[in-house]
């Protein structure tokens, strides 16, 4: 990586080399061996034209499907959509490959409004914008609307850290009851390699016995939220996806989060995309690590449960979601994020927190006023948050 | 006398035609430029031949609005950043050691962003 190999090149320009000896060209297509490459692929180093590249990610995707059995004809599938690269190419794809082979499904985009300005607002857009070209239903769940917080009101009590905390387990809910409520019987999510071997990182990071067990992130299907999930892309390197999208003219939107650069994420994608430098495969190597892990057979894991308050899955008496939520609500914003049991049990048991405790939770300083709660809508209208406790009896919604 | 040729050859090399060149910026990159993504520039004349190690030095000091290591690291590209010379990947050709020409094209696509 880095040199060519062509000895002309490695001597420098001072000594003008024979035209021919210079790469201005690129190789041969490896796999019609008529047109010039126009990519080498990171997983095995084959240099493929435009038209060869495009027919294999797409037939790689296809075979994945197929291989993972991730659908069954006559399913609706719900595409989590954010208006970027990786959705934007699992709509385009999944919807050119149902038609192609005839999976049988009914698709649709679900997109997730966290509230973020300036962010979110312009990747929905994109979403819009697809939605219109390809014709499929669209719903947008947002935050204000489930929750009574968008992300930016969270952030405003929280503090510049552990925002994606909260953005990642709203979400995950969010995403959850906006296929629950169109009858989406499968979520279907644009995370690819990268995405996948970053979490496996992380996981083995932070000791995390729980995730590591159910495979470090990676494998195919998702069983712990109330919707099957499945990432259809997660072999596709993220090199390739944008590749796919430039080639084929797809429109996308990409900003970082505004809340993104203190996430810890960032420091495993970091480290990945050097190790990516020095032997591409590493990417797809952490992946099949994660997915081949076993845990020693006598470790105490948590136990796969439902939340008291809202029935949705959880290893606590309560899910993450609420006990965020209680924290915002009681204006104790930290209240889920560390290890606070203890005073989570006071709590939970009535007993007053001292000025100290309450303040090591997030409360504001004495003084400061306290914000109107967000309005989350009037019962019976459109902008009501459907009962938490319908999750348990997911088919049997009435609307 | 037989430095006349080499002599010749690198007056030929000082007077040669500036290089004008598309430079795009995608995936985000964009945003590093003042959120402009296509630049026609033109690069100056100099004995030495262009190459995409000194085009990018060019770029950070002339184009590059903001957070340079966002963009380059040390010699080359922030890893996570595709280069991309005449629509095909920079890997085929040489990378930071290909000889641009005049109207050429180059883009660079950030895939560091959210999906």
């Amino acid at each position: 990586v880095g040199q060519c190999v062509r000895p002309a090149c490695r001597a420098g320009g001072a000594e003008t080399p024979a035209p021919t000896a210079a790469p201005t060209m690129p190789a041969t297509c490896s796999a019609c061996g008529s047109s010039p490459a126009a990519l080498r692929r990171p997983k095995t180093g084959h240099a493929l034209c435009r038209a060869c590249f495009l027919a294999a990610f797409e037939e790689e995707t296809h075979r994945a499907i197929v291989a993972g059995r991730l659908f069954r004809p006559g399913e609706t599938v719900a595409i989590g959509a954010s208006g970027g690269k990786d959705s934007t190419v699992l709509a385009h794809l999944l919807q050119l490959l149902d038609q192609r082979h005839g999976y049988g499904l009914h698709l649709l985009l679900l997109s997730v409004d966290e509230g973020i300005t300036g962010y979110r607002d312009a990747s929905l857009a994109a979403v819009r914008r697809h939605q219109r070209r390809s014709g499929l239903p669209l719903h947008v769940v947002s935050y204000r609307q489930l929750y009574g917080w968008s992300m930016d009101r969270i952030a405003r009590h929280l503090g510049p850290r552990n925002n994606c905390t909260f953005c990642g387990v709203f979400r995950r809910q969010a995403l959850d009851r906006g296929a629950l409520l169109m009858g989406a019987d499968k979520i279907a999510t644009g995370h690819n390699a990268d995405d996948v071997a970053e979490t496996v990182l992380m996981n083995f990071l932070r000791g995390d016995v729980g995730r590591l067990r159910r495979g470090a992130g990676a494998g195919p299907a998702g069983g712990e939220g109330a919707v099957p999930r499945c990432k259809p892309l997660r072999h596709a390197y993220e090199k390739e996806i944008v590749l796919y999208a430039y080639f084929q003219g797809l429109d996308y939107f990409s900003t970082e989060c505004v809340y993104a650069p203190q996430a810890y994420r960032g420091y495993a994608r970091a480290l990945l995309k050097d190790l990516e430098a020095a032997r591409p495969s590493a990417v797809a190597d952490l992946g099949h690590s994660g997915e081949r892990l076993s845990l020693r057979p006598d470790l105490r894991l948590p136990a796969r449960g439902t939340c008291q308050r809202c029935g949705y899955v959880a290893s606590q008496p309560l899910c993450k979601a609420c006990v965020l939520l209680e924290g915002l609500d009681r204006g104790l914003p930290k209240l889920g994020i560390g290890k606070y049991r203890r005073l989570r049990d006071k709590l939970r048991d009535g007993q007053p927190l001292t000025q100290e405790e309450r303040r090591r939770l997030g409360a504001p300083a004495e003084g400061e006023p306290s914000e109107e709660q967000e309005p989350r809508g009037e019962p019976g209208t459109d902008e009501e948050p459907w009962g938490r406790r319908e999750l348990r009896v997911p088919r049997d919604l009435d609307f | 006398m037989d430095n006349v040729g080499g002599i010749a050859g690198r007056i030929f090399a000082i007077v040669a035609a500036p290089v004008s060149l598309l430079v795009e910026f995608g995936g985000g990159a964009e945003l590093l430029f003042d959120g402009i993504k296509k630049h026609q520039v033109t690069l100056p004349c100099q004995p030495e031949p262009w190459h995409i190690r000194n085009l990018l030095k060019w770029i950070k000091q002339n184009l590059l609005k903001e957070r340079p290591e966002l963009f380059i690291q040390g010699d080359t590209v922030q890893p996570g950043i595709l280069v991309l010379i005449n629509d095909a990947d920079w890997e085929l050709m040489g990378e930071l050691d290909y000889k641009l020409q005049d109207q050429h094209n180059v883009v660079f696509i950030s895939t560091l962003h959210g999906g």
